[in-house]
């Protein structure tokens, strides 16, 4: 098994091993005493994890998360790290995730376009331990790129690029081999896999900012 | 943004006192900072709050209060731009399909070979000009192709938005026919309030008012008539039809409007209630099979 970091755990769900985090149920999930079950097929973090990509298992204290939808995922990763900021752009989602945070006192919503950073850079603080983006629009290593700004030196950042949001029609290894080599300006990538079979067209890449 | 050290200064507290709610949701929402810095720490040294821990618990609140009215305004102001968005497209395909008749017309004096129509214009849009006159028909069908173009863009638009402004009517009657219903009614709170006897007829009020003025019967379907689940049923059934779909159309927009979570039951009622009224017509034909 690999690491994982401090806060989440595999469980035991219907005799299977599972990842799980210790929170609030917030969609229904199974639960095992106070842990709650992260269900990697609803969740891209999850399923990189889940895929065994190479997760330090450092302890993770404040997290920036970009495309945070609404707040499934962030639930988790709030529930084992300390302050969480989450960003997400459309406001249908952002209800939900309003839902999520009211429990949460350490999340933070906040309805912003991630390709702009400067409109949260007066909330987000600096030297954030980990930054987690899922956002479903063209240019996602440019958005990487420019949020590395909120990360300490050295912070991780762990990516889910979507192929077809940047182009439908090209082969997907293409368009991941064109954000692996944009994110070089500014990260180091440790690990990258593809996270089938939870989430098809999709990449997931562990970085840490150079 | 005149000054870089403000802006490297100024969190969204600057300048606030700790318990003006409204005031922090507007820098929320409205300040910007080029780089982030250590905020909490700097709240706490300028006085801002006691400590880390209560910033933070002072930030929960303020975040959630500021995102939550922004999120509200928006999603009110996207419906606005859905309807919108549908009138230009029918505005849009109105005006190629009347261009696209004058261009024929035109093309036709010129070209032996002129087809009619969108594809006759979109056909004309790739030939060559050899006399001004041909420049002309040329470039008046290149403006239609244009149009027709612009006419999908949009459509795939509303396809795109709609389900995100109101999942289960799009669900139900496809995001064309929900941004129409939206349109029709002026917005989604506005449909959200109407009697489904009015959704049933939205879009036939000519021949509504023309009920009221006696003159006439009072009409079955307005817009909805362009879904299957109206216009697939046999004409006798049409009303039942029509009144279940309008019924279930109404509780989607009630459930867009004040929830907005995708509400799969509603769905299966209505598939529920249109086998009913199909199995009517089943079952007569196998009665009467000669007729």
């Amino acid at each position: 098994m690999t690491d994982l970091p401090d806060g989440v755990d595999r469980r035991s769900f219907d005799g299977k091993q599972r990842l799980a985090t210790r929170g609030q149920p917030v969609y229904g999930e199974p639960t095992d005493g106070e842990w709650r079950l992260w269900d990697a097929g609803r969740s891209k973090l999850g399923a990189m994890f889940e895929t065994g990509m190479e997760i330090p298992d450092e302890s993770v204290d404040s997290v920036l998360y970009l495309g945070a939808a609404s707040g499934t995922t962030v639930s988790h990763v709030a529930d084992f790290a300390g302050p969480t900021y989450a960003v997400e752009f459309a406001p249908r989602p952002v209800r939900d995730l309003i839902a999520v945070a009211e429990d949460r006192p350490n999340l933070f919503p906040l309805l912003k376009d991630a390709r702009k950073p400067t409109t949260y850079g007066h909330i987000v603080e600096r030297d954030i331990d980990l930054l987690v983006q899922d956002v479903a629009t063209r240019g996602q290593a440019r958005v990487a790129v420019d949020n590395a700004v909120f990360l300490a030196d050295d912070g991780l950042l762990c990516l889910a690029v979507k192929a077809r949001s940047e182009d439908v029609t090209a082969n997907p290894e293409a368009v991941f081999e064109q954000v692996r080599s944009e994110l070089a300006d500014a990260y180091k990538i440790v690990d990258s896999q593809r996270l089938e079979p939870f989430h098809d067209d999709h990449l997931g890449i562990i970085a840490r900012k150079r | 943004m005149t000054d870089d050290t403000d802006d490297a200064a100024a969190g969204w507290f600057a300048g606030l006192e700790a318990v003006d709610t409204e005031a922090a949701s507007r820098a929320i929402r409205e300040a910007t900072a080029v780089e982030p810095a250590e905020w909490p720490r700097i709240a706490v040294e300028t006085g801002f709050v006691g400590s880390e821990a209560e910033y933070y618990d002072l930030l929960h609140e303020v975040t959630i209060h500021s995102t939550r009215q922004e999120a509200r305004a928006r999603e009110q102001a996207d419906d606005k731009q859905l309807l919108h968005a549908v009138r230009a497209m029918d505005d849009v395909t109105r005006t190629a399909n009347e261009l696209a008749e004058r261009l024929s017309e035109w093309a036709g004096t010129l070209f032996d070979d002129a087809e009619t129509g969108i594809k006759g214009a979109r056909a004309l849009a790739e030939r060559e000009p050899s006399t001004p006159v041909e420049a002309r028909v040329i470039s008046l069908a290149e403006r239609v192709d244009g149009l027709t173009a612009e006419a999908d863009d949009l459509q795939a638009f509303i396809e795109r938005q709609a389900p995100e402004i109101a999942p289960n009517l799009s669900e139900m009657a496809g995001a064309v026919l929900a941004a129409r219903l939206i349109a029709l009614a002026g917005g989604l709170e506005q449909l959200a309030k109407k009697p489904s006897g009015t959704v049933q007829v939205l879009g036939a009020e000519d021949a509504l008012f023309a009920h009221l003025a006696g003159r006439g019967g009072s009409p079955k379907h307005g817009i909805i008539y362009t879904h299957e689940h109206v216009s697939g049923t046999r004409p006798e059934d049409r009303g039942s039809a029509s009144r279940a779909f309008a019924g279930k159309l109404s509780i989607a927009a009630r459930i867009d409007h004040y929830s907005g979570e995708l509400k799969p039951e509603i769905h299966d009622e209505l598939d529920e209630r249109m086998s009913t009224i199909r199995a009517r017509a089943e079952a007569d034909s196998n009665e009467e099979p000669n007729q």
